[in-house]
């Protein structure tokens, strides 16, 4: 029993913070059609940054400061990176996400050289907590609710505010809301910066769960995230967010279970499986390919 | 269009040009040994460094590199066949991947070292040793720990124990110890040195086990330590790479887990250490070197690390001296005596040496066997004094 | 008529030019230093070549994005390493499963890997058939994974090379795939240098092994782009929907493709293999399948001779060229700024960024470098 409970904590608070990752994925991949393999290793950046902003600044300034930095970098990367590339086929725009993540990557390994770090102590979420006999940290109760907090703030701003409903528009159809006088580059723009926010609050609570950053440890985190997002239905942030936290006791589950070789090969053969049966999600519209 | 045609071609050209170069480039490195450095009037004597300096076991490589280094700076010359040679450390990284060890090990073929030290983790060391095996250029193991390195490789040496030694070592220590029934046996997925530890141990092992893998770049252990405690294991056998095992420990540490974890010599670094720093965890190591076993050479790599700042950082941040590094100072003086032995730079004449070389270093008594293999019965287990933080004794075993 | 003509002569002049390549190799092999960093270089890029055309097919020429390319080396490469090691070393190699349940290896069949006939019937055969095994598990992926749309594809292939890495991984299966040990012990590049009574080589084919191989794999692969069925892959490239609407079937045209792909990329496998002289399932990474599509991009999407010279370009600049960006260097009492372990790889991604944003088309667009000495004005008569 204690061990089934611990089994489900891990797996929800992972699952919200795999959630917190994916909605980015959704977000962008709704309003461009781009797997953005960048954002893992945004996320792991973030991480980075607290890490090295701590070493010289208190940790409630250092926090803040990392989202706005992450953000940035969101932004910056969509700049650079993708705009340029608007025109172009699709392809062209993933192989230069492959790009970004692979300079991002290479970059952490210089900066760390290629030594793990710690992520600090975070005050009142590393602190340990005892539920039911199994011993815990905080951040494990608090992510799940942070999550539907950020969620429902989320939804609100998409319904009911004027940036939302362009952002509506636009992923309904790109051309049209263009025509109709929406500021496409803006609407993109704020696009990655909440994904990269939502990433950034991610990282705080993955990594003062899981301390030690490598320049790898957005890559697993970021396709297992991606992986919930196409479950949940692409496009659609309810469903990212359900997918997550499915994605993520299943995982718990397997690495309890006799065939825990599996759990990463598990993710993605139940990717293939849910891509081939219902592309769609469970939540997703459905797409007709227009001639 | 115009253009594209145009780079094409100056693309093109430039690789034609770049192999042109390569081959004068052969050519001049192709001269005599004795000539290069003939201009600063002292002869050098090139050894190669073939460790990781990044990924997975970056940082071992790195506190294994500082051992080399502080030897080097200790003894920067070496005297060969009656004349003075400057010793010349080059450095390839191995990247702690088996795709990128080739053409490490090829570079260094290619830099003209008389012979090769390394590497930290047995995959890398696997992947590369065919080349050296190629090209006729000898290397000294320095804590490549898996049987297979020196098995079927001539040039191949190493010079600390091998795993199946170790994992004997620890299982008769849990049953000493702690009288352990049943364990729980955890490694990385797919490498070599994990699971090979691992199923030395489940063969020496009498009592039950449980097995698990999981994938690379994994960061949430917390499944793994819950199941271990659900399944009611007695010992926790972990013998997993630095970027793990600090996570591994530090999970343990705040959740105050109360199974005590065994470790390989990986898990003998400051930075395990310092992860279980404060906590109650119970942590116990096999490795090569105490802290204290040469208090001269601990005095002194000390102060070098004091006063270094770059050394100090890929220390990671303190003066605990790892046994990688000892090791590495170690192996460093091997190799010295090698070249020695052999009286001249000539890879051939050190091949035809080294089995012949004898060396009491820090860590030890050192003389290889026919296999190449050092010829050693002792292992130290030490343990986390997680207050001070710092290694202690725990006790010398031997093999029986 | 006369363009006809033109292409066979084109044809001619390229085999001319392979020929008088390998001719080059085998000459520079046997008269330079063999321990050269340039002939490592070489065999790596050869190996390169070969995986990075046949993801330039499905890629560049069917207009597949698939993610899948590791995965299948890394099949190739356990086939290969499986049925060529030699059955003496077999205990040795499996030495924590007391031996392998596969007992017999190819070369030994044919005589062993000592003679000259055991060690090339034996090699060639393993490396055809781990092309055959790639393709068949391609086949068997393909049925549901080619009805995905792009990036969909993309993932489930990546998804789908992930799972093949923990297959084999898995030490249920050790005494076939050895666990997490490395395969070795099996014929290598080297293997193929003559050797006189005494052991001393008499004439070198390392080199020229693996760029024999890589030139007839790609020659097959072009021939394969210039038949009715290689038009019908373009056309899918060019729109799907036009293509199934001319009568195209496209489940028909893509899934040879994907098998095709699949198979040169398990050739590939057994080449790398042969290349690192051991076969690991670690080596073959999401990272792996990255590196060769980023050549395919630099050297073109739709051209076959620009994913052949990107591959050495990129070898030779990752591995060799830039290395000295990693160590620290003196000019003087002056210390060059930034230089220290890993900044090879940020300048190398910078390089990679700029070519995917500014030089889009790669070096060689999708012409080929036949083309490139063809008369311009034919050519416009050629376009029109």
């Amino acid at each position: 029993m204690q061990y089934a409970i611990s089994i489900l904590l891990s797996g929800v608070s992972l699952g919200g913070q795999y959630a917190l990752i994916a909605i980015g994925y959704t977000m962008v991949y709704g309003i461009l059609r781009l797997i953005n393999f960048a954002h893992g290793d945004v996320f792991m950046v973030a991480g980075l940054m607290t890490v090295y902003l701590s070493t010289f600044l208190p940790i409630y300034v250092c926090l803040p400061l990392t989202a706005v930095l992450t953000v940035l970098l969101g932004f910056v990367i969509e700049r650079v990176a993708y705009k340029p590339l608007r025109s172009a086929p699709r392809m062209s725009v993933m192989i230069s996400a492959i790009g970004v993540s692979y300079l991002l990557q290479n970059l952490a390994t210089y900066i760390t050289g290629g030594l793990p770090q710690m992520y600090p102590q975070v005050p009142g979420l590393s602190a340990s907590v005892t539920i039911a006999g199994t011993s815990t940290k905080w951040v494990t109760i608090v992510t799940p609710f942070l999550v539907v907090a950020l969620v429902i703030a989320l939804t609100q701003l998409i319904n009911h505010t004027k940036i939302g409903m362009a952002m509506r528009a636009v992923a309904k159809d790109f051309e049209t809301s263009q025509l109709m006088g929406i500021k496409i580059n803006n609407v993109i723009s704020m696009t990655f910066i909440i994904g990269s926010f939502l990433a950034a609050v991610g990282s705080m609570l993955y990594f003062t769960n899981y301390q030690s950053i490598v320049p790898l440890s957005g890559a697993l985190p970021g396709l297992r995230a991606f992986v919930a997002a196409v479950f949940g239905g692409i496009g659609s942030i309810p469903g990212a967010v359900i997918g997550a936290f499915l994605i993520g006791i299943c995982e718990s589950i397997i690495k309890g279970s006799d065939w825990s070789v599996f759990s990463d090969a598990f993710t993605f053969a139940l990717l293939i499986v849910v891509l081939v049966v219902k592309p769609t999600g469970l939540f997703g519209e459905k797409v007709t390919d227009k001639v | 269009m115009k253009w594209n045609k145009v780079i094409a071609l100056a693309m093109t050209g430039a690789l034609s040009l770049g192999l042109l170069s390569a081959c004068s480039g052969g050519g001049t490195s192709s001269a005599p040994e004795g000539d290069s450095g003939s201009s600063s009037g002292e002869k050098v004597v090139r050894i190669g460094v073939f460790e990781p300096a990044t990924g997975d076991s970056g940082a071992g490589g790195k506190q294994e590199m500082l051992g080399m280094q502080y030897a080097n700076r200790e003894t920067p010359t070496v005297d060969i066949g009656g004349e003075t040679y400057q010793v010349e450390l080059v450095y390839a990284d191995n990247g702690s991947d088996p795709a990128k060890a080739p053409t490490a090990a090829a570079e260094l073929v290619n830099q003209d070292v008389s012979l090769v030290l390394g590497s930290y983790g047995s995959s890398v060391a696997m992947a590369g040793g065919p080349t050296f095996d190629e090209a006729g250029l000898s290397v000294i193991g320095v804590t490549c720990t898996n049987p297979n390195i020196t098995a079927g490789n001539d040039y191949y040496f190493r010079i600390c124990f091998l795993d199946n030694f170790q994992a004997q070592v620890l299982v008769n220590f849990a049953k000493d110890k702690f009288n352990a029934q049943k364990a729980y046996l955890l490694g990385e997925l797919g490498n070599e040195y994990d699971q090979g530890l691992i199923s030395y141990f489940e063969q020496n092992f009498d009592g039950e086990v449980v097995k698990d893998s999981f994938p690379t770049n994994t960061s949430d252990f917390t499944t793994y330590l819950n199941k271990a405690a659900a399944e009611g294991c007695d010992v926790i056998f972990c013998p997993v790479s630095i970027a793990y095992s600090t996570q591994i420990v530090k999970l343990a540490a705040d959740t105050n887990l109360d199974i005590p974890i065994l470790g390989s010599d990986t898990l003998d670094s400051n930075m395990v250490l310092e992860a279980a720093a404060g906590s109650n965890v119970q942590l116990y190591v096999s490795t090569f070197y105490q802290e204290g076993g040469s208090p001269e050479f601990d005095e002194g790599i000390k102060a070098w690390l004091n006063e270094d700042s770059t050394a100090m950082t890929n220390n990671g941040g303190n003066d605990t001296i790892a046994a990688v590094t000892a090791m590495g100072y170690d192996a460093n003086y091997v190799a010295l005596e090698a070249l020695k032995a052999a009286g001249s730079t000539d890879p051939g004449d050190v091949k035809a040496a080294l089995p012949g070389v004898t060396y009491t270093g820090v860590s030890g008594a050192i003389a290889f066997d026919e296999q190449g293999d050092a010829i050693r019965d002792t292992a130290y287990i030490k343990t986390a004094d997680n207050a001070n933080e710092a290694w202690t004794l725990e006790t010398v075993q031997t093999a029986e | 008529m006369l363009q006809e003509k033109k292409s066979k002569r084109g044809t001619f002049i390229a085999l001319l030019c392979v020929a008088a390549l390998l001719v080059l190799v085998l000459v520079l092999e046997n008269t330079m230093r063999p321990t050269s960093m340039l002939f490592t270089v070489l065999k790596k890029g050869a190996v390169y070549a070969v995986v990075a055309t046949s993801m330039n097919l499905l890629n560049g020429f069917t207009g597949l994005f698939s993610l899948g390319q590791a995965g299948f080396m890394l099949l190739g490469a356990y086939t290969y390493a499986i049925l060529t090691i030699p059955v003496a070393d077999r205990e040795s190699v499996y030495y924590l499963y007391q031996g392998t349940i596969v007992n017999f290896s190819l070369p030994d069949l044919f005589g062993g890997a000592d003679t000259p006939l055991g060690l090339v019937l034996g090699v060639l055969l393993a490396l055809i058939l781990a092309g055959c095994v790639a393709a068949a598990v391609a086949w068997l992926i393909g049925l549901p994974v080619l009805r995905l749309k792009s990036d969909y594809l993309a993932i489930a292939t990546l998804g789908f090379g992930e799972i093949i890495r923990a297959i084999f991984q898995w030490d249920v299966l050790g005494p076939v795939t050895n666990g997490a040990n490395a395969l070795k012990s099996f014929p290598t590049f080297s293997s193929f240098n003559i050797e006189n009574a005494d052991g001393d080589v008499v004439l070198r084919l390392s080199t020229f092994v693996p760029f024999l191989l890589a030139a007839i794999c790609i020659g097959i692969i072009v021939l394969l782009i210039n038949s009715s069925y290689g038009r019908a892959f373009k056309a899918i490239r060019e729109d799907e929907v036009a293509a199934e609407a001319m009568g195209i079937n496209l489940a028909k045209h893509k899934r040879p493709s994907f098998c095709i792909s699949s198979f040169f990329a398990g050739v590939g496998g057994g080449m790398f293999a042969m290349f690192a002289s051991q076969a690991q399932a670690k080596t073959f990474t999401t990272a792996m399948t990255y590196e060769i599509l980023l050549i395919v991009v630099i050297g073109g999407l739709g051209s076959i001779s620009g994913s052949s010279i990107a591959a050495f370009l990129y070898v030779a600049a990752s591995e060799w060229w830039l290395r000295f960006l990693d160590a620290e260097t003196y000019i003087g009492d002056f210390k060059v700024p930034f230089l220290r372990t890993g900044f090879r790889m940020v300048v190398f991604s910078i390089i990679i960024m700029i070519v995917v944003l500014f030089f889009r088309r790669g070096l060689m667009g999708d012409k080929e470098l036949t083309d490139l000495f063809r008369p311009r004005r034919k050519q416009k008569e050629a376009a029109k």
